[in-house]
Formats: C-alpha cells, sequence, structure tokens
C-alpha cells in the first residue's frame, strides 16, 4: 500500500503518462535505431519512423494538415514538405522515413513560399467565417494558416467554390458542413483504419472531389456512429452538435467509459460541470484513441429528465412514493432490514451488486452484505452472464479471468470467435481484430447466426460453422477429437504445463468415435469436413486464440463449454505468451471487476472460498466482525426462496433483475413477496416499480472509482461533475450511500474517497496489492496482478506457468439441453444485443441512440415466416413454456430455419418473459441463448404487455408530482 | 426452493461428473460441489428429500454423492 494519502491531482485534467501531443505518424516498432540531424538537432528514433515524427519527438514542429498520428501517413496537403540536404525536390516529411545521417531542415525560405501558396489555394475554398465558426480556437487549418504566416488569399470568392454546400445534419450527434472540408481525407482512412467501417469515400476528382458518406447521408450509409471521423477531422466539417451548442470545453478530465468491457479511456471535455463531449483518449491502453457511439456520444442520459434525485420510500409498492431526505430514507432502510431479520433469521436479506458499479461499490456493498447483515447472500449480474467463466477458468487454469491483454490479438494468426458479436458487443476491440484480420490473420467463427464479422469490407470468416443453438459442447468435442486423433495435440506443452493424468483421461474420452466430427454432424448442422478442417487450422495455422461471449456462458452447459474452450487451448499450446489465450468478451464495463471484488456468495474478494480458514480470518480481522464460512445464495435462490416466503429483504445495487434476469414473472412474483426491496439506481428501472425504498445514484460522471475491463485493467473512473441526487443536499457518491446505509446499521465504514475503499482492497487482496489511485494517475491504467513483482501489472498470464500450477483438463460431455424442441414449440430462440443499445436499455433508451434502434425486433428466417404467414414488419406472438411476448418480425437470412433471434433492450418486449429457468448446472447462469417457442402472426399484444403496460404506467405515476408530496 | 428444482440441479451437476472413469473420485468431486456452492439451506434441503423419499428422481451417482459427501 502506498504511504502517501491520495489527493486529488492539483491538475485534474493531465496526468504525467497522459502525453496528448500530436507526432502525426504512428509510432514504429523497430530494433534498429537511426539517428539523424533536423535543423541541426541530433535525433534517435527506431527505423521506419516518418521524419515527421522523428521532428516532433526533437520538439520541431512541422506544419501538417492530412497528417495525425492515430492514422497511416497520406502524403496529399504537402504542408509538411522539408529539404533534406543532398536530396532533390522538397519530398512530404509525413511520408518520408528516417534515415542514418540525413541532415533535414523544416524551416527555409523556399518552404516557407511553398506552404504559403498551398495554404491560400486551400484557404481560397474555405470561408472565413473563423470567428462564428465551432471550432475556433481548435481548428488545425486555423493554426497553419498562422503558422505558415498566410496574410492573403489572391484567388477571389467569386470563382466557382464549395461554400454554399449543404449540410448534413442526419447523424444526431454530429455534423458535416462539406463547405469547410479540405479533402484531406483524414475522415476517409478513419472510418477504413481505425474503425473498419469503410463508409467514407472521397468521391470525383480534382475540384469535384469531395466526402461523400454512402448513398444519400449519414444516417442511411453504413456509418455506425464511433465518431473517429469527428476526431480525425482537422477543421470544422465533421464536429458534434455539442460543441456547436456549447462551444468548445475548457478543462477535461480522463476517465474510463460506463458501458462495456472494452472499457475505453476518455477525456471528459467539460466546461465548468457540463459535459460538452466526450472524446477517446489516445493513451487508453484499450481504446488507443477509439470509441464506439455508445461512450463517445450517449452520456445525456446522465441529465435525462427521468433520472430521479430524490431518495424515497413506500409502504407498499401498491402506495404511491413519498419523497424524503437521505437521512429518513437509510433510516427506514436499517429498520426494516433489522425488523426483518430479527423475524425471519440473518440469512432472509441479502444484495445484488451490479456489473455497472465501480470496484469500490462492488466492495463495500459486499462487505456490508458479510459483515453486517452476517451473511453470504451476496451476488451480482454476473451470475447470469458469465459466471461460467469464473468457475470454468479457475477449474482448468487457475484463474477466473482473461488470459490476454487486448493488443495481443495484433499477434494471432487465428481467431476463434465463439458465441460473441464484438462489432456490436466490443466495438472498438472489434475495430482491432479487424486490422488485424486485413493484415491476413485466418478467422474461424462459431455462431448459430451470422454475425457482421462473418463477412465485412475486407474481412471474411474463414470458416463459419453455424452451429445449432445449444450444441456448443457438442462442437467443442467434435475439434478436440480432430486435434488428439490427428496427432495435433503439442504434447510437450502439455507434458511440461499441465496434469498429464487429466490429460489422458481427456485424450481418452475426446477419441471415442461418439466425439467425432462425423458422429456429431448432424447434430451440429455443421458438415463434418468444415469441422475437421478448423480444428487444423486452429491447431496449425501459428498463434491461435479464442475470443467467446455469452453465447458460449449462458447454456445449460455454460460451465463445461468454458472448460473445452480451456482444453483446446492446452491441447494446443496457446495459452502464456502474446497472440493466443482465452479471451472471454465480457458484456458490462465491470463484470470483471464485480467478480474480482467478491460479490459472489462463495467468494471473498480475489477468489478465495468463504470455507478457507486463511481468508477468512484475515478478513474477519481486517473487518472485525465474525464471517459465515457458508456459501449464501444466488440470485435464483434467493428469488426462488422469496417465493416460498423464506427471503424477504434485498439492497438491489445498480442492476435490474427484474428486466435482466430470466422468466420476468417469476422474478417479479419473487419481489412482490418480499417486504423491503431496496432499490439503488439512476432511474426508476423494473425493479424499483417493485421497490420499498429507493436510493438515487450517482451517474459514473458524479464518481470516483475504478472499473475493471475485460483484459483485467483497472481504469480509474473520475468525479467530473457534484453528484445530483441530492434534492437540496449534498449528493452522494454510491459508495457513500452504502456506507451510511452500515452506519445506520450500527457498523459505520470510515472511508472519505474512493481511493480509500481501494487502499483496503489492495492491502486484502493479493492480485491488487500494487493497486492504488496514485498508480493509476501515474500509469493511466494497470492490469491485475498487479503486486511487488508485476508493480506495473501483467499484461499476459500465465507464461510460465499456470496460476493453477498445471493446467487441468476436463472431460467435456455433450449432454443436449432439456429446452427441447417439440410439435408445440417447434422453433429456437436465441437471444443478443446490437451496438447502439447496451445491456438493459435504461442509459441508451435515454439517449439519441434510439435513433439506431427503436424497439426490440424478432428475426426469423424467411422460410419460418412464410410456413406462418407472416411478412416483415407483422407483429408476432412467441410462447414459450414460460410465457408469452408479442414483437415486430423482421425477416432475415442470418439466423437460419428453426432459430429465431432477438434483443432485450427494450423492457415492454418482455424477451425474458418467455426465457425460462433453466440454467448452468455448475452456477446457475441463466440458459438464455436457448428457448423453445411456436410463433404465429398476431394482432394484439401478449396478456403480459398489457398487465405490464398498466403497471408501469401506474408506477411511473408514482413517481411523479414528487415536488408535490413531499 | 422446490425440491424438484434442487433434483433437477444436482441431477444436472451428476451428470457432468458422469463420463469419468473413476467414479469413486466423481461421487467426491459431485459432493464437494454441493459443498462449496450450494447455501446450506439447500444442502439442508436435499439431504432431506434423500432421506425422506429415497431420492426419487435423483440419479444414483447423485444419492451416492449426497449420502457420502455432503457436508452439514
Ligand atoms: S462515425 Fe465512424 S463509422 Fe461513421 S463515418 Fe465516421 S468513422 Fe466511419
Ligand atoms: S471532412 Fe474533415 S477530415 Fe474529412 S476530408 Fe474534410 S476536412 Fe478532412
Ligand atoms: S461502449 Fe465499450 S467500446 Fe464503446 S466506448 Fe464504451 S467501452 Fe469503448
Ligand atoms: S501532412 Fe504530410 S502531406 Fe499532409
Amino acid at each position: 500500500m502506498d504511504d502517501i494519502k491520495y489527493t486529488v491531482p492539483s491538475d485534474r485534467s493531465r496526468t504525467s503518462f497522459d502525453d496528448q501531443t500530436d507526432y502525426g505518424t504512428p509510432a514504429v516498432q523497430s530494433n534498429k535505431l537511426i539517428t539523424l540531424s533536423i535543423d541541426g538537432r541530433n535525433v534517435t528514433v527506431p527505423d521506419g519512423t516518418s521524419i515527421m515524427r522523428a521532428s516532433i519527438i526533437a520538439g520541431i514542429t512541422v506544419p501538417k494538415l492530412c497528417a495525425t498520428d492515430s492514422l497511416e501517413p497520406f502524403g496529399s496537403c504537402r504542408l509538411c514538405v522539408v529539404e533534406i540536404e543532398g536530396r532533390r525536390g522538397y519530398p512530404a516529411s509525413c511520408t518520408t522515413p528516417v534515415a542514418e545521417g540525413l541532415k533535414v531542415h523544416t524551416q527555409t525560405s523556399k518552404l516557407a513560399d511553398i506552404r504559403r501558396g498551398t495554404m491560400e489555394l486551400y484557404i481560397s475554398d474555405h470561408p472565413l467565417d473563423c470567428l462564428t465558426c465551432a471550432t475556433n480556437g481548435d481548428c488545425e487549418l486555423q493554426d497553419m494558416a498562422g503558422a505558415v504566416g498566410l496574410r492573403e488569399v489572391r484567388y477571389g470568392y467569386e470563382g466557382e467554390n464549395h461554400l454554399k454546400a449543404e449540410k448534413d445534419e442526419s447523424n444526431p450527434y454530429f455534423t458535416f458542413d462539406p463547405s469547410k472540408c479540405i479533402v484531406c481525407s483524414r475522415c476517409v482512412r478513419a472510418c477504413e483504419e481505425m474503425q473498419g467501417t469503410f463508409a467514407l469515400t472521397i468521391s470525383g476528382r480534382g475540384f469535384e472531389s469531395k466526402v461523400a458518406s454512402g448513398i444519400e447521408n449519414f444516417m442511411d450509409s453504413e456509418c455506425v456512429s464511433c465518431g473517429a471521423c469527428v476526431q480525425a477531422c482537422p477543421t470544422a466539417t465533421l464536429i458534434e452538435k455539442t460543441v456547436i451548442d456549447a462551444g468548445l470545453p475548457e478543462h477535461s478530465v480522463t476517465t474510463t467509459c460506463a458501458y462495456c468491457g472494452v472499457g475505453c479511456s476518455f477525456n471528459a471535455e467539460m466546461k465548468g460541470e457540463e459535459v460538452i463531449r466526450m472524446t477517446p483518449n489516445k493513451n487508453g491502453g484499450a481504446n488507443h484513441g477509439h470509441s464506439c457511439v455508445k461512450g463517445r456520444f450517449a452520456w445525456g442520459y446522465a441529465t435525462h429528465q427521468d433520472r430521479i434525485t430524490t431518495p424515497m420510500i413506500r409502504k407498499s409498492i401498491h402506495d404511491a412514493w413519498q419523497v424524503v431526505g437521505w437521512d429518513e430514507a437509510i433510516n427506514y432502510a436499517a429498520i426494516e432490514i433489522k425488523r426483518i431479520q430479527a423475524k425471519y433469521g440473518k440469512d432472509a436479506a441479502g444484495g445484488i451488486t451490479s456489473s455497472r458499479c465501480t470496484n469500490e461499490e462492488v466492495y463495500v456493498t459486499q462487505k456490508l452484505v458479510r459483515a453486517v447483515f452476517g451473511t453470504n447472500n451476496v451476488d451480482t449480474c454476473a451470475r447470469v452472464c458469465h459466471s461460467p467463466t469464473g468457475y470454468g477458468l479457475k477449474q482448468t487454469i487457475g484463474e477466473s479471468a482473461g488470459t490476454q491483454t487486448f493488443d495481443s490479438v495484433m499477434q494471432s494468426d487465428v481467431i476463434m470467435i465463439i458465441g460473441a458479436n464484438p462489432t456490436d458487443g466490443h466495438p472498438v476491440f472489434a475495430s482491432q481484430m479487424k486490422r488485424r484480420l486485413r493484415e491476413g490473420a485466418k478467422l474461424i467463427i462459431a455462431d448459430p447466426r451470422a454475425i457482421d464479422l462473418v463477412s465485412s469490407p475486407h474481412v471474411q470468416a474463414d470458416y463459419h460453422l453455424k452451429l445449432r443453438p445449444g450444441t456448443n459442447v457438442a462442437l467443442i468435442s467434435a475439434l478436440a477429437h480432430v486435434l488428439v486423433t490427428e496427432g495435433l495435440v503439442k504434447e510437450d506443452y502439455v507434458k511440461e504445463r499441465c496434469e498429464w493424468d487429466s490429460f489422458l483421461v481427456w485424450r481418452d474420452f475426446v477419441a471415442q468415435p461418439k466425439n467425432s466430427p462425423e458422429a456429431l454432424s448432424s447434430e451440429l448442422g455443421v458438415p463434418a469436413e468444415e469441422l475437421r478442417a478448423a480444428a487444423r487450422l486452429f491447431a496449425t495455422g501459428g498463434n491461435a486464440a479464442i475470443y467467446y461471449g455469452l453465447g458460449v456462458t449462458e447454456h445449460s452447459q455454460g460451465s463445461t463449454m468454458v472448460m473445452g474452450i480451456a482444453n483446446l487451448a492446452m491441447a494446443t499450446g496457446n495459452v502464456g505468451r502474446e497472440g493466443v489465450g482465452i479471451n472471454p468478451l465480457r458484456g458490462q464495463n465491470n463484470v470483471q471487476g464485480s467478480c474480482d471484488m467478491g460479490s459472489m456468495p462463495h467468494e471473498f474478494p480475489g477468489y478465495r472460498h468463504v470455507s478457507d480458514n486463511d481468508a477468512r480470518a484475515e478478513f474477519e480481522s481486517a473487518w472485525g466482525r465474525p464471517l459465515s464460512a457458508e456459501p449464501g445464495l444466488r440470485i435464483p435462490n434467493m428469488l426462488s426462496l422469496a417465493t416460498e416466503g423464506g427471503f424477504k429483504a434485498l439492497y438491489c445495487v445498480g442492476e435490474d433483475i427484474a428486466q435482466s434476469d430470466p422468466d420476468t414473472q417469476h422474478v417479479t412474483h419473487a419481489l412482490e413477496s418480499m417486504e423491503c426491496v431496496i432499490v439503488q439506481d439512476l432511474f426508476l428501472n423494473e425493479t424499483a416499480m417493485y421497490a420499498h425504498v429507493f436510493f438515487p445514484g450517482a451517474s459514473f460522471l458524479e464518481k470516483s472509482g475504478t472499473f475493471t475491463n475485460a483484459e483485467r485493467r483497472i481504469s480509474p473512473v473520475r468525479r467530473v461533475m457534484t453528484p445530483k441526487n441530492g434534492n437540496g443536499e449534498a449528493g452522494m457518491e454510491d459508495w457513500e450511500i452504502t456506507a451510511k446505509l452500515s452506519t445506520a446499521l450500527g457498523y459505520p465504514m470510515h472511508y472519505t474517497h474512493a481511493a480509500d475503499i481501494l487502499d483496503e482492497i489492495a492491502a486484502l487482496t493479493p492480485s491488487f496489492k500494487g493497486v492504488s489511485f496514485k498508480k493509476l494517475d501515474e500509469l493511466g491504467s494497470v492490469q491485475w496482478p498487479c503486486d511487488d513483482e508485476n508493480p506495473a501489472g501483467t499484461p499476459t498470464m500465465h507464461i510460465d506457468e499456470f496460476v493453477r500450477g498445471k493446467g487441468k483438463f476436463f472431460i467435456t460431455e455433450y449432454i443436449p439441453t432439456t429446452e427441447k424442441v417439440t410439435k408445440k414449440y417447434p422453433l429456437i430462440l436465441t437471444t443478443g444485443r446490437i451496438l447502439s443499445q447496451y445491456n438493459v436499455g435504461a442509459q441508451t433508451r435515454r439517449t439519441e441512440n434510439t435513433s439506431w434502434h427503436a424497439e426490440d425486433t424478432v428475426e426469423i428466417h424467411p422460410h419460418d415466416a412464410e410456413e406462418r404467414g407472416v411478412v416483415d414488419g407483422d407483429w408476432i406472438g412467441i410462447t414459450s413454456r414460460a410465457g408469452e411476448t408479442v414483437l415486430r418480425a423482421k425477416l432475415s437470412e442470418r439466423v437460419q430455419p428453426g432459430v429465431i433471434y432477438t434483443t432485450f433492450h427494450h423492457p415492454e418486449s418482455g424477451a425474458n418473459v418467455i426465457t425460462t429457468d433453466n440454467s448452468d448446472w455448475a452456477t446457475n447462469c441463466p440458459e438464455f441463448k436457448v428457448t423453445a417457442v411456436q410463433v404465429t402472426k398476431v394482432t394484439q399484444l401478449s396478456d403480459w404487455q398489457k398487465n405490464y403496460q398498466e403497471f408501469s404506467d401506474e408506477q411511473i405515476s408514482f413517481a411523479e408530482n414528487l415536488e408535490s408530496a413531499s | 426452493m422446490t425440491n424438484q428444482q434442487l433434483v433437477t440441479m444436482a441431477n444436472q451437476i451428476g451428470a457432468f461428473f458422469k463420463s469419468y472413469p473413476d467414479q469413486t473420485q466423481a461421487n467426491k468431486d459431485i459432493g464437494m460441489h454441493l459443498n462449496r456452492y450450494w447455501a446450506l439451506a439447500m444442502r439442508q434441503q436435499i439431504v432431506q428429500y434423500v432421506k425422506d423419499s429415497a431420492g426419487a428422481g435423483l440419479e444414483l451417482n447423485v444419492i451416492d454423492a449426497i449420502k457420502g459427501h455432503v457436508k452439514l
């Protein structure tokens, strides 16, 4: 632990690691160093570096317009010309590499003439409304005009020009004003190189040339609104609408996106306490200056009118809410918890944390439940997504986390994606992956549905194994069978690093004829030859990396499949170096962190089982309370017990189980059976409609803490504005609310800042030992394990040996799910997500992102649709063993016949009304990915939806006109 | 939780370990899984259920595991 107490850095905007200089061209890796002289200064850089970059490193600024260090140089503006002794002409410094002994001059009178001439041409076709332009003060064209000393423009404005060109305002977040475009093509290259979407082109030539986005405008094009082009544009041509409205920001604070598991680093660019824009941080370890539409633009929910900023209580869920002060709400909650525990026993209470919470929030919540409630009934929403990852990886390799860093993909030769949809779920990482695929890496996709990566611009999957939903384990066994029977196992690696006995048992098992591709082909719906070819490619194609998502975990055999993936990686020697590995793509921002922080009922922080006496003693002495050695209830167990009357009080922080958990009617019935449901959230979410106490939460912009992304990267969340949840009183960060509740329950928690909590975590968790806010200020982010041996963190794990010691193979017998198709339910429903919306959608639905996804629809194969007389856009009723709902049909050949697909971003869709309570054998992770259903054409909403609408309207009215109630 | 739910869950766990050649060890592993991941109340309930109903609906290996290896 640090002996220096954490204080907020006085310059909040920039920390030492954080160099925002634009070096003009990307950094180059090379062991060979080159020394040259630029304007008389010697500078030494890696071979292959551009003269421009070398100059800027030497502190010499070269004028430039078309170059920026996030993109490959292009050499079109010719503003960066230099003179090189002994060479003829005026080469562009951005496209000319350094060479040993060169003598370069960047400022001569000839160069000045050329540059002025170039600028004059640019400016002659550019409006001169700088004073009223939105980027006044933040425009590279303006800067360059100044730098080259442009004083007059000899070409008049009478001639033909582009000044009247019409603006494209179609994108809700940014404007395209072609009159200001200098055709530097930075936007086009950003869209290609950074994002990999190829939505923009420069059409026409010479004077006619202009930037074009598909047919009509940005919204109708392939554009996914990642913002890379806006970021790259040196002028006001592509600019955020918020900047047009509010003017340029005056300070900036580095923080972390609160959406997905990529964990992009952003600069919150502020004007006082108002966010003007969020721009991706070029030094972000996970995103290197890239972003997606959610983190970049969809942060307006933090100030949305639906947000509830007042504590509220009520006796019954059929009463209107009563607005109260913080103290009253907290005391009420504490009294209820005490009453309930006195009456029904300690174990009748519990807590649920969320992957949307910071590490510090999760930590204090589980501490509250374990130390103060006196039970281990604490669980997290990872239960319904990645709990099998935690289980499966711990069993096989010894650590419940991905093995690699995102950048590792740039060393991969074969990429296998199983049950994940990176372009929608993990967009910024998908862009990096696409870059590697364009460089020639091979791609194997195992997914029932044709995700975008199967075929997108300059990316084509080598194999798309279109397996039937629910047959993952058969797939992994079939692939393993090929390895074992065709001699493709790396036995040396296995002998050295794995438990040989477990390998033998596994080998003999998968070698059985019943596990051959031929035997499993019909079950899988994939030709045996394809399975064999994919397995051979995986084993022999060089560095092979597996990326997987919820399509692996959310099955009755989710944990088995995770172990199967680990088996495959170990057998082929693909763990323990760059370019390989087992990579779970985590859904929400802090899935990894919330699991690390001990929010599972059987584990303390750092994955130590509650029955481990040493670990328990450590926590008991640190917390000063006796702790239970018994695993607590998991979310589904809590809910079942609630229905039976044995579970009565729930503290639910940032999680919306009524929308995100399976079998909604079962969940809501359980909530109705409880006597005190405490919800802490930004909005009156679905669960809050069943709550008795509502604690308004603070958004990620209003608090400090840390998030841990899918590559174990701990990144800082920094408070950029005062919490808005005060209602007259001071607002509170979420951990403060939990700490206050703890105090009211007789156990004061003495933290003054989230940094104190992180220090406590570091003191009690070996893999976090070296983590502190101070370190994060210094390094930007750090990947755990971070301890004395690895003070700067550990990008790649299991390098010399597995965390477990020896890797262990497990037998993966395929057991078909009991959720079978029948005459009555002949189709399989599987679920997924889309780019512009996030999880239950509580945040993204309250932003302009609804422009892309206003409602959830069901993809159905034209063949199945035709059989049922359904056409595109029809309302269809979907019935399962659990319930019925109605959604709009979208005919699509992305799904195979017999399979339908939907998302669950909108509560009224009731997608989880139809999912069943089937779950993973080891962790109870629900089987979201397989539900047997029937589909019929209907004309009205389902009964559930009608009831939902009524109930929801009533609940919303209970929270309206709150001022009058107070 | 209903007995039926517990029986289903226990059988699922049993099924995972069924293919192991060493069934003595496998039964221990089933018991250990229950001890490590099931709350005490759930373990008590399933043990009681095995007593009361002779484990109706449970697979044989699961009954053995519950009888021999579940700690209360
Ligand atoms: S926002 Fe992104 S996807 Fe859209 S055009 Fe710009 S770079 Fe391409
Ligand atoms: S829109 Fe901006 S980045 Fe694109 S060509 Fe025009 S000036 Fe360059
Ligand atoms: S949602 Fe994910 S990919 Fe998008 S900006 Fe946020 S962390 Fe990055
Ligand atoms: S910056 Fe080098 S040619 Fe434009």
